[in-house]
């Protein structure tokens, strides 16, 4: 049996194989994706991002445990960022959760980032796709901790929550570009903390600074506390609002369509440049161009002109 | 042909809160070029092994200072073969008695480190007795 079958038969070790030659770059994995891809299209993708320390593990184990309580199956990818030095990593976003670690209906894989930016890894989409295969009702990506503009994870989930803390800055903080822009529901976690309702109105107001389109969704504002599970169920009704909101809407399909394209796009970037960059290395263009821009005799730009012209492009 | 990276699974089973030398191990590790998950304080042997299982890890290295160590690490041994999955390396660090080392290697623990025990000792042998899976 190939690894994709014995996936869709249920085999967690198999799957947990091709999600590390996913990760690793196996080009056996493609195969594999191929058999899997009609599979897919049925889980509920809900992304948290936020800065470090934040509480976004702690905040996925108490959603682990409430999705758990309707008794659906529960994919979670959490990512952590690879060093920039050794190439290593320490992923420990599993301590907040661990404790579901023994339950058969929750599958939770880490992943390293790297050197992918944007809060993702590049093989975020495809292990996502296989948690979908496996039959997991609800899939939950954690993004390596962000900072303002790592907004790569509103491609990849149905909704996107914000989680933020008290004592992050001030107004102008929220009505800066980026992951603030990127919230269906946001939180303010840490609830019990000095300035915690500051937070909650700041954001709320930058929220209603928007002039909503007819028929938009509007982000709410939340707190939570996640070591106590505070405020988990309220989030979990908006969490639903907004599932319920994105099929009457239409707002689905869109979503679907952008996933789509981006899926398609990224397999094809990366298809494209693997295939040119191998050729041009094995036959001695790469050396020739590099030395050609040490001398100033070339430049990066008619290089790659004339690399794609000796190709078949148009 | 792409090339696997090591994974390793650190954690600390049973009711020890001691978790300084686990730390320095995973920071070994993450320095080696190693991808650690790690798993924290208080893991029963049931959830290392699943972990282990979901997280597709080469080697599960466990910290130890209680002295259950003769307990818990056969445990997670036989969890490993029950699942399977006996060709992840399982090694172990702590407070452990020579006396108790041959009877821990012959439960199936691969190698067994004691105090004082150097991190480039402990990362050059897991470079050479861990091989990624294939």
């Amino acid at each position: 049996m190939t690894l994709a079958e014995r996936v869709l038969d249920g085999d967690v070790r198999a799957a947990a194989r091709l999600m590390r030659d996913i990760d690793d770059r196996f080009k056996s994995a493609v195969a594999e994706l191929k058999t899997l891809y009609p599979h897919t299209g049925n889980a509920y993708i809900l992304g948290l991002t936020g800065p470090p320390g934040a509480g976004k593990s702690t905040l996925v184990d108490q959603i682990i445990a409430a999705f758990r309580k309707k008794e659906l199956l529960v994919g979670v990818v959490a990512i952590d960022p690879t060093s920039p030095f050794s190439g290593g990593a320490i992923l420990g976003d599993r301590i907040r959760m661990n404790r579901h670690a023994e339950d058969a209906g929750v599958f939770i894989r880490s992943l390293a980032t790297r050197g992918c930016l944007g809060g993702m890894s590049r093989s975020t989409m495809d292990v996502v796709n296989v948690m979908d295969a496996m039959g997991m009702d609800v899939v939950i990506v954690e993004t390596v901790g962000v900072g303002q503009d790592e907004v790569d994870i509103v491609s990849t989930a149905h909704t996107t929550v914000v989680v933020m803390v008290p004592g992050m800055g001030d107004d102008i903080q929220a009505i800066k570009a980026g992951i603030l822009e990127i919230g269906d529901v946001f939180v303010v976690n840490k609830a019990d903390r000095d300035g915690a309702d500051r937070t909650a109105r700041e954001l709320a107001a930058m929220l209603e600074m928007k002039h909503p389109e007819p028929g938009a969704w509007l982000p709410h504002v939340l707190k939570t506390e996640g070591s106590r599970g505070i405020g988990v169920e309220e989030l979990m009704e908006e969490f639903e609002a907004h599932r319920a909101f994105l099929k009457s809407s239409g707002a689905l399909q869109r979503l679907i369509q952008e996933r789509n394209a981006k899926l398609f796009a990224d397999t094809l970037r990366e298809e494209l440049f693997d295939r040119v960059f191998g050729a041009i290395n094995e036959n001695g263009d790469y050396c020739r161009i590099t030395d050609g821009m040490r001398n100033r005799t070339t430049d990066p730009y008619t290089a790659v002109e004339e690399v794609l012209a000796a190709r078949a492009f148009p | 042909m792409a090339e696997r990276k090591l994974r390793v699974l650190v954690g600390k089973p049973g009711l020890d809160g001691h978790d300084r030398g686990a730390k320095i191990i995973a920071r070994a590790f993450r320095d080696a070029g190693f991808e650690v998950i790690y798993t924290g304080l208080h893991q029963t042997p049931e959830q290392i092994v699943s972990a282990s299982i979901q997280e597709d890890v080469d080697c599960i290295a466990l910290s130890i200072l209680s002295g259950a160590h003769n307990t818990l690490l056969p445990a997670v041994n036989e969890l490993l073969k029950e699942k399977g999955a006996d060709d992840i390396v399982l090694m172990v660090g702590g407070v452990i008695p020579e006396e108790d080392i041959p009877g821990l290697k012959a439960a199936g623990i691969r190698e067994v480190f004691t105090p004082g025990t150097s991190t480039e000792t402990i990362v050059a042998w897991v470079r050479d007795n861990v091989t990624p899976h294939a």
